[in-house]
């Protein structure tokens, strides 16, 4: 007699058919936030009665190249792939009350852990899939035996990669002068890991006959940028657009509006060529003008984990603009332009800013009074309706005098001025932070920590509309 | 040349130079399927445009390349009425009335087309390569619009010239910046990425076929050591070719840490760059170098 349905009503398991199967499975690509649109999806079933159903990467690939459109949208749709069919096999299975606990695990008994290991390892090394799904049968089934496992999947993972003494990256010198092990890489480590969660997943689902609810992917790109090189490529990807952005921006109207002058010499010269009819105007060029950008950023330590991203933005900022000065500040200010602009290496950057930039004075607090008056003291004859200025910084004052009249002056000389806080707006005014004192004079603040923060700033100073949350 | 299966596309482009991966081959395959634009995406160098050029010599079709850049705009890209011939037209024409004149400027005669046109014109099926979309403003893509879910192209003069031919459309971009959702719904998508090391190694070999299999095994194992390191521009399969050749005609035998300072310039191109990697790269050789044994 086949197990009672473990879902209850039908209704859930949905009409029976492929169709209703992938639509379901884009659904749950909607729901993970991938725009996928009822006309890719009839691309999508164009392309599967093109390919093989039988081979698993031709369907695989299909699907992904008229689903998946973006290398973000594919990361997404690879996890979910194998999630989803993964549950819908075991549901089926659990259905039709389909079981292999007797051959499971075969040969698990009379392995030794030793031997184990190193099978595990020549796997791992050489990279085959197949191999190493069998040997993380094996060492669940090795690990049964040691004792009870957690109950927990990801518990029972890292401890059966620590019992078998797995570690990415150079492996520590064998004790008794055996030969060097080879160094794993930490990329089929991951894959191995992958095995071991599935085997075990499929155990649970066994033994209660019931799949756990699905659950939505980890955020895992919503939190801070956890290394600064990680996620410098997005950081530098948002900059550049904003570097298109600030120099078209306004130029479009202005020149409509304003009438260009006709270069009379050029377009006598140009009509020559229509036989003294002038068919051709000709204009003077417009000389697009370089914007002219100064960055202003605070390094001290209330802003200590978001300093490393602002870092990053300064650097990417850096590689985009010629004409760009950068200053970092906590109770004084200090130019910076010549370090990024000698220094490729974004390690090398913070280390050379944290040592001899000589921003803090004798607390290590913010200043960001005496901070305006030291920045309009040094460049206020270089700021001109040209200059953007762009503050990254908490505006914590720890209590000191915020000068919001000399920030007024600055924000009056420069064409526009946008500020970017690494705090959630929720939190700005609270305790000492004067947000508020220098929002006035701001052409547009900003809550921005992540480079999705940075993205929306980009396009609201493009006067695009900004980017749901 | 209709073509069968994956297998068949992916053979037919491997005779022709290209070692296409799986699914390169499986969009290629689809693309001149379902009749659907292809857009590619991957880092520089990887092939992106080399692959509408095979396609182009594996179906036995013309490739018109359309290469993007800022400013591009519908009369470069399109069509454009020639001014000055029909101002020829107008002026020899002397007696003629307006009536006659004017329906007979705005003639296929005068139009002088540009590379969209030509494809969608063409009467032999054709490949057009849209070579990174991600140079045009977002206007310009909104105009590609109509041509790729259509294939057709409306001038307000003469009407609607539709395809009378399916190309196969190519567009790459290196992602510098996000295209538009209506763009890449109309499109395939393919993310080309460096190839591993076994494909490169074959890809390598394919091109410069008289380097040993064990100096070029080490190279491609250099190659992907400088392109762990954050480099401004990272070398390219291209690049890797040309070192191999480079490679050979110095007669090398072995990448030493002299080989390697000598011949390092084919595939770092940047002065900060060359600092980092041979920082790196060189010492590490040397390192290598000087735990073997000697002669």
């Amino acid at each position: 007699m086949p197990p009672p349905s473990p879902y209850g009503p039908k209704a859930e398991v949905g009409p029976p058919g492929l169709a209703a199967k992938l639509l379901s499975f884009c659904e749950e690509l909607r729901s993970e936030g991938v725009a996928v649109g009822t006309s890719e999806i009839l691309d999508a079933f164009a392309a599967l009665e093109q390919v093989p159903w039988t081979s698993r990467d031709d369907f695989r690939e299909a699907l992904a190249a008229t689903i998946a459109k973006s290398q973000e949208d594919r990361r997404l749709f690879e996890l979910l792939f194998e999630r989803f069919f993964f549950r819908s096999a075991e549901a089926q299975a659990i259905e039709h009350g389909i079981e292999e606990t007797e051959r499971r695990h075969e040969g698990g008994e009379r392995l030794d852990i030793d031997e184990l290991r190193e099978q595990v390892r020549q796997a791992i090394l050489e990279g085959d899939d197949g191999e190493m799904r069998d040997l993380a049968r094996l060492a669940i089934a090795a690990f049964g035996r040691q004792g009870e496992g957690s109950g927990v999947v990801g518990v029972d993972v890292q401890r059966i990669r620590r019992t078998l003494g797995l570690s990415a990256g150079q492996q520590p010198p064998a004790q008794d002068g055996a030969a060097e092990l080879p160094p794993i890489d930490r990329d089929q480590l991951n894959a191995f890991e992958r095995h071991l969660r599935r085997e075990l997943e499929r155990d649970l689902i066994e033994r209660t006959s019931n799949l756990p609810p699905s659950r939505p992917l980890a955020e895992l790109d919503r939190a801070l940028p956890t290394s600064p090189t990680q996620d410098l490529a997005a950081v530098h990807r948002a900059v550049s657009q904003m570097k298109r952005r600030l120099a078209t921006l306004g130029h479009e109207q202005r020149g409509r509006r304003r009438s260009q002058t006709v270069d009379v010499r050029r377009t006598m010269r140009a009509s020559l060529q229509t036989g003294g009819v002038p068919m051709y105007l000709r204009y003077r060029p417009k000389r697009p003008r370089r914007p002219e950008i100064y960055v202003l950023c605070d390094v001290s330590t209330s802003v200590t984990s978001a300093s490393v991203f602002f870092l990053s933005v300064l650097h990417a900022l850096h590689d985009s603009f010629r004409k760009l000065r950068s200053f970092v500040f906590i109770e004084r200010i200090s130019e910076v332009t010549e370090v990024f602009e000698h220094e490729r290496d974004f390690r090398v950057i913070a280390q050379r800013i944290s040592s001899e930039g000589g921003v803090a004075d004798v607390s290590g607090y913010t200043d960001y009074g005496r901070v305006w008056l030291e920045f309009l003291g040094e460049i206020s004859d270089e700021l001109d309706p040209r200059s953007t200025v762009i503050v990254l910084g908490d505006a914590r004052t720890n209590g000191r005098e915020p000068h919001a009249e000399v920030f007024a002056q600055v924000a009056e000389r420069a064409r526009r001025l946008f500020w970017l806080n690494p705090e959630p707006r929720l939190y700005w005014n609270y305790g000492d932070s004067v947000m508020a004192a220098y929002e006035r004079h701001c052409d547009g603040a900003f809550e921005c920590w992540t480079t999705r923060h940075l993205e929306n700033f980009v396009n609201v100073v493009a006067g695009g509309v900004p980017a749901a949350d | 040349m209709p073509d069968g299966s994956v297998a068949e596309v992916k053979d037919s482009l491997a005779a022709v130079g290209y070692l296409a991966d799986e699914p390169a081959a499986l969009v290629s395959f689809l693309a001149q399927r379902l009749e659907k634009p292809v857009l590619v995406e991957g880092p520089a160098g990887v092939g992106k445009t080399e692959l509408a050029k095979a396609l182009a010599r594996s179906t036995g079709r013309e490739l018109i390349r359309l290469q993007c850049y800022e400013g591009l705009d519908e009369a470069k890209a399109l069509y454009e009425w020639n001014y000055r011939k029909q101002l020829l037209r107008i002026q020899a024409g002397g007696e003629d009335g307006w009536e006659d004149v004017h329906g007979d400027i705005f003639d296929q005669e005068f139009l002088l087309e540009r590379p969209l046109l030509q494809a969608i014109a063409s009467p032999e099926p054709v490949v057009l390569l849209i070579d990174e979309i991600d140079k045009t403003d977002q206007e310009f893509e909104a105009m590609l619009l109509e041509l790729l879910s259509d294939f057709q192209i409306t001038i307000p003069e003469l009407g609607e010239v539709a395809a009378t031919t399916m190309p196969i459309v190519v567009l790459t971009s290196n992602n510098s910046r996000e295209l538009t959702e209506a763009l890449k719904r109309r499109c395939l998508y393919l993310w080309l990425d460096y190839p591993d090391l076994e494909r490169e190694l074959e890809i390598v070999r394919l091109h410069a076929p008289e380097l040993p299999e064990a100096l070029a095994r080490r190279m491609v194992e250099v190659i992907r050591m400088v392109r762990d390191l954050d480099l401004k521009k990272p070398p390219s399969i291209a690049e890797s070719i040309d070192w191999a050749r480079t490679l050979l005609l110095m007669g090398a035998e072995d990448i030493d840490s002299e080989t390697f300072a000598q011949s390092m310039s084919i595939i770092v191109k940047h002065r900060t760059d060359i600092e980092l990697v041979s920082e790196r790269v060189g010492v590490k050789l040397a390192a290598a170098e000087s735990l073997r044994p000697q002669g």
